[in-house]
C-alpha cells in the first residue's frame, strides 16, 4: 500500500506527440514514476495521474515530442508565487528546508 | 596521474553526520556548500567512472559514502548549495553548468572515455543530447538513490527499473517529520498565545485546553498526516488532513478538553480540521509525487474553505468565552 502514489485524476498537463517520437527511450529512462512505456518502438503515456510534472522527459526528448507545463508541485511554492506575483517558486534562500 | 585533483574519503566523519542531523531538524542555517570542481575517490585512473554531483554538502556526502572500495571521479557542479532535485527544477543543476564545468576541470584530459554519470533526479534540468553535442560526453542517468550506485557501476552502468523509481515510503516520510514539525512552529506558538490571552481575560479565567487542542491540530497535520499518508482516504492532501483532524478531535474528546458546550465543540470542529488540512496541504512541497497543476487545483478549493473555517471557528470560540 505504500506505493499508492497517484495524485489528482486527469490534471497533469503531459502531452506526447507520437508522430515526432523516434523511440530513443530517454523519456522512459528519466521518469521517476513510470508514467511512460515503450510500445512498438514509440513512447506511450500509461499512468498520467502519476505524472508529477517534473519536466525531465520533455527536457530530454531530442525531438521535442513531449510537452508538459512543469513547475514545483508544492503549496508553499504556489503561495510564494502568488505573494510575489511570479511563477510558483520555492524559497530556496535556505537550501536545507527547500523542497 | 593528475596530482592536483583533491582526494575525498568515502567515510563520513562524526562532524559530517552531525551536520546532516542538524539540517534535518532545521537547526543552524549555515552554509552547506562544497567547492565546485573535480574530486578523486579511491585511486581513479583514466578509465574510471565520472559522477556528477550538486555542491550541496549533503548530496555530495550521500554520494561519496556509497563509494567504498570504488575508484571514481566526482565532478561537483555549482548549484549554489542546493540539492540536485531542487536545483534541477530551477535549472541551476543544468546543461549549461555541466558543460562549463566539464570544460573548466578539463575532463577530457583526465579520462580517456566519453561518459559521464548524472543523477537521474537532475534530469529535469539537463538535456542529455545537448550536453553530448557541446562536450562530446554521453550522459548516462544513474540511479535515483545513491545507495544503488555500487550495483549500477558493477552492472556496467545499467539501471534497473526499480532503481529509477522515486519511492515515498514510510521511512522517507519519517525523515521529513522533524522538518515539518519545526517549519511552522512559530505560527503555532503565536496562535496558542492568542488563544491563551483570550482565556486569561474571559470570565472563566486562564485555561490551557485550547493550547492542547491547537497542538493536537498541529501534530495531526505535521506528524500524523505525513506518516499515514497512503492510508488516508482521498487523493488531495487537504482532504487527507481532515481525516487526521478527526483523529486529533477524538483524542481531545477522549480527554474531555474539546469544550463543555456544544457551541465550543463546534468551534473546535472548525478550527482543528482547518489547521490540520492546511498543514498537510503544505506537505505537498516535501512529497515526491504531487504535480503543480494538481496542487493548484487543490488549493483553489481548499484555501478559501480552510481560511473560512479557521476564522469562523475562532470567532465562535471567542463568543463562547464571553457569553
Ligand atoms: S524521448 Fe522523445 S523521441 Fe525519445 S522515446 Fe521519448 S518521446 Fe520518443
Ligand atoms: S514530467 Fe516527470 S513525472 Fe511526468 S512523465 Fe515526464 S518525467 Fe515522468
Amino acid at each position: 500500500m505504500d506505493n499508492n502514489q497517484v495524485y489528482l485524476k486527469n490534471v497533469a498537463t503531459l502531452k506526447l506527440d507520437v508522430t515526432k517520437c523516434i523511440g530513443c527511450n530517454r523519456c522512459i529512462e528519466v521518469c521517476p514514476h513510470e508514467v511512460l512505456v515503450m510500445e512498438d518502438k514509440k513512447a506511450k503515456i500509461v499512468t498520467l495521474d502519476a505524472c508529477m510534472e517534473c519536466g525531465a522527459c520533455a527536457k530530454n526528448c531530442p525531438t521535442k515530442a513531449i510537452t508538459v507545463k512543469s513547475g514545483v508541485g508544492c503549496a508553499a511554492g504556489i503561495i510564494n508565487g502568488i505573494l510575489r506575483g511570479t511563477e510558483p517558486t520555492c524559497d530556496c534562500s535556505d537550501p536545507g528546508s527547500c523542497c | 596521474m593528475n596530482q592536483q585533483i583533491p582526494q575525498v574519503s568515502s567515510t563520513l566523519s562524526f562532524q559530517d553526520k552531525l551536520e546532516s542531523t542538524l539540517v534535518r531538524w532545521g537547526i543552524g542555517r549555515m552554509d552547506h556548500t562544497v567547492e565546485p570542481g573535480i574530486y578523486a575517490v579511491g585511486n581513479p585512473n583514466q578509465d574510471s567512472p565520472v559522477l556528477i554531483s550538486a555542491n550541496y554538502k549533503l548530496s555530495f556526502d550521500a554520494l561519496r559514502k556509497e563509494l567504498k572500495n570504488i575508484n571514481a571521479y566526482i565532478v561537483v557542479i555549482d548549484t549554489k548549495g542546493i540539492n540536485v532535485w531542487c536545483a534541477a527544477g530551477k535549472g541551476t543543476f543544468g546543461t549549461e553548468e555541466i558543460v562549463n564545468r566539464l570544460k573548466k576541470v578539463g575532463l577530457d584530459q583526465i579520462v580517456s572515455h566519453k561518459t559521464i554519470i548524472v543523477p537521474q533526479l537532475g534530469a529535469p534540468g539537463v538535456a542529455a543530447h545537448e550536453v553530448q553535442q557541446q562536450t562530446g560526453f554521453r550522459v548516462v542517468y544513474g540511479p535515483v538513490r545513491a545507495s544503488d550506485i555500487p550495483a549500477f557501476l558493477k552492472a556496467g552502468l545499467k539501471v534497473s527499473k526499480e532503481m529509477r523509481q522515486v519511492r515515498f515510503a514510510f521511512i522517507d516520510r519519517l525523515h521529513l517529520v522533524p522538518l515539518e514539525l519545526t517549519i511552522s512552529i512559530k505560527y503555532l506558538l503565536l496562535l496558542i498565545m492568542t488563544f491563551l490571552f483570550v482565556t486569561a481575560f474571559s470570565p472563566t479565567g486562564l485555561n490551557w485546553n485550547p493550547a492542547i487542542n491547537l497542538l493536537l491540530a498541529y501534530l495531526a497535520g505535521t506528524v500524523l498526516g505525513p506518516l499515514l499518508l497512503p492510508w488516508l482516504p482521498g487523493r488531495s492532501f487537504s482532504v487527507k488532513g481532515i481525516f487526521t483532524a478527526f483523529i486529533a478531535i477524538s483524542i481531545a474528546a477522549h480527554f474531555n478538553i474539546i469544550g463543555v458546550t456544544k457551541r465550543e465543540m463546534s468551534a473546535w470542529l472548525l478550527i482543528i480540521p482547518a489547521i490540520s488540512s492546511f498543514l498537510l496541504m503544505n506537505f505537498t512541497g516535501s512529497s515526491t509525487y504531487t504535480s503543480l497543476s494538481g496542487v493548484q487545483k487543490e488549493m483553489k478549493i481548499a484555501v478559501p474553505l480552510q481560511s473560512t473555517a479557521l476564522v469562523l471557528g475562532s470567532i465562535l470560540w471567542i463568543i463562547t468565552k464571553f457569553i
